[in-house]
């Protein structure tokens, strides 16, 4: 059996493009998401995002549209609580997306008619995903690269060390808003692909797998949306051949990964001692 | 007492023993940075009370004081972090434009960095290429020239690949003065650059200190260490919300003013010329 059968069939083509472009895109913003300590705040923002996509079924919207408004909402004022002084970072995720995946529950609990849609949003649908869906990502997907890649400085430094940041010149809390802000939309994007249940593990685990292989920034900025990448593209093929949900495969592809980097260091200290 | 007034050959003169002095370091008419009746305070207890101070071109001084006396409060309304909330600062005798352009290098207490961050030595030094290039424009030649001429100075070369946990308690602080360095400051502020560090390392750090003072650099740190402040630094101003002292260590620290400062007795010996601080012991009980 050829290993390129699968790409015989076109929604295999257009999942596969999308696997690999989302795992890419995560893999980055993740970095900063897992060294800003935010890697809840993925999780709370595809949460959050499940609000807005029921409401945009319930009132006939594009997904993109009234899901993407939402999670800039949540985004936003997730950005606002954060600041008070007195709530921390964790404490304004709960609040905000817990509420908004609650009221996402409350409007399917009035509309009984649970559909694919939404069964989508919660566990991704990635070989239902139409040309124009990919378009969506790719031009998405570009947007929230290039502006990283913008403020990259900026960012690294107020990650590092946002104190002597400021008082360099940069202006953290700007950068903290729009960072939020391309995260949300990351989120929107991939929850179509991945499910609002998965993205998180997309944005977390490809940086601590490249943590394992690289103690500079620089390095990790790259090998992290290329394991991303690999672990899309690796998940696709095996989620085709195994028949099983391809979200989850390239989820567990990248724990694979990860459970046999730390087994292989633990086998390597365990080696060295001796 | 006025930077003015340092004699040739004084062990507390303006210059590290063995540098020679340079007429240029002399102070001009307008000092770099000039605070006048500065006043800051957190909440309803005051950090700053009216404290009016100049540093000068050239000039080497550390601020010393007890805990929560206000030495890096002044740090963060130098650097314009913290607004006064009275009086007022002037860079070079003008009002203070936007942080990044008034030349000033910041080196934070080493307590605050996350050890565990994935960063290696050029990568935390090339970050003082921010000032200048913000946006999309990558490090070039003259820019990697300038980061290895920085690490070369500071004796970091050959070290630019490593993790910094990887580096000594000198060799980190070092490096973090030469991100500072890179936007070639007028003058560097060090928040406590001794603290937690062995003899060797504090050693280490106050002789990359005196070459960039050396270097027309204007330093200013602060200290709890008054032994290490007397013994390496030619100025001292003692803190504790207002300006307490000001002046040479070895003529400032004496019982008196460190009782003001500290609310406590110290002892202060002094042998040939050099001032040492010591701790009462208590009197033992029955």
């Amino acid at each position: 059996m050829s290993i390129l059968i699968p790409f015989d069939y076109e929604f295999f083509r257009n999942g596969f493009i999308a696997a690999v472009i989302i795992g890419a895109l995560c893999g980055f913003i993740g970095v900063f998401v897992v060294l800003r300590r935010m890697s809840y705040i993925g999780h709370g923002l595809s949460h959050a995002i499940f609000g807005g996509a029921v409401l945009s079924y319930v009132l006939k919207i594009n997904f993109f549209i009234g899901a993407g408004v939402w999670a800039l909402l949540a985004g936003g004022l997730i950005h606002l609580i954060s600041h008070r002084r007195w709530v921390g970072a964790d404490a304004a995720i709960g609040v905000v997306t817990t509420s908004s995946f609650a009221l996402g529950v409350a409007i399917i609990s009035t509309h009984r008619t649970f559909t694919r849609n939404i069964e989508a949003a919660l566990f991704g649908n990635i070989l239902g995903i139409t040309p124009t869906d990919l378009w969506i990502v790719v031009i998405t997907s570009l947007i929230v690269f290039c502006a990283l890649l913008l403020i990259r400085r900026q960012l690294l430094f107020s990650t590092f060390d946002p104190e002597v940041a400021s008082a360099y010149g940069v202006s953290t809390g700007k950068i903290d808003l729009i960072f939020v802000t391309l995260l949300a939309i990351t989120v929107l994007a991939s929850t179509q692909i991945l499910g609002v249940t998965l993205v998180a593990a997309a944005i977390v685990i490809p940086p601590v797998i490249a943590r394992y292989l690289t103690r500079g920034f620089h390095r990790l900025l790259i090998l992290s949306p290329v394991i991303g990448a690999l672990c899309g593209a690796a998940g696709m093929c095996l989620s085709f051949y195994f028949d099983i949900s391809s979200a989850a495969t390239i989820v567990l592809t990248s724990t694979a990964l990860f459970v046999a980097l730390e087994v292989g260091l633990w086998i390597g200290r365990l080696g060295h001692r001796r | 007492m006025n930077p003015h007034d340092h004699r040739p050959g004084d062990p507390h003169s303006l210059h590290p023993p063995g540098v020679e002095e340079r007429s240029s370091d002399r102070p001009s008419g307008v000092p770099l940075i000039e605070l006048a009746n500065v006043s800051y305070r957190y909440g309803s207890s005051p950090a700053l009370d009216n404290v009016s101070l100049k540093i000068w071109p050239g000039q080497f001084m550390a601020i010393v004081g007890p805990n929560g006396g206000g030495k890096t409060t002044l740090l963060r309304a130098i650097l314009g972090m913290v607004e006064v909330t009275q009086g007022k600062i002037l860079i070079k005798g003008k009002e203070p434009q936007r942080s990044a352009s008034n030349r000033i290098g910041y080196v934070p207490q080493l307590e605050t960095i996350d050890w565990n961050f994935p960063i290696t030595v050029e990568e935390i030094i090339a970050m003082g290429f921010f000032v200048e290039h913000r946006w999309f424009r990558g490090i070039g030649e003259k820019e990697r020239r300038k980061l290895h001429e920085i690490m070369e100075r500071l004796h970091l070369d050959g070290l630019g690949s490593r993790h910094i946990r990887e580096l000594s308690g000198g060799q980190q602080q070092a490096a973090f003065i030469g991100r500072a360095l890179l936007g070639d400051p007028e003058l560097i502020l060090l928040d406590e650059p001794a603290s937690g560090l062995d003899i060797r390392s504090r050693d280490d750090v106050i002789h990359f200190l005196h070459e960039i003072n050396h270097q027309k650099v204007a330093v200013v740190l602060t200290s709890h260490d008054l032994n290490w402040v007397a013994a390496h630094l030619p100025w001292a101003v003692c803190l504790k919300h207002r300006l307490i002292a000001e002046g040479r260590p070895n003529e400032i620290f004496n019982a008196a003013v460190l009782k003001e400062v500290y609310s406590g007795d110290l002892v202060v010996f002094r042998q040939d010329g050099m001032v040492m601080i010591g701790e009462r012991p208590h009197a033992p009980h029955d």
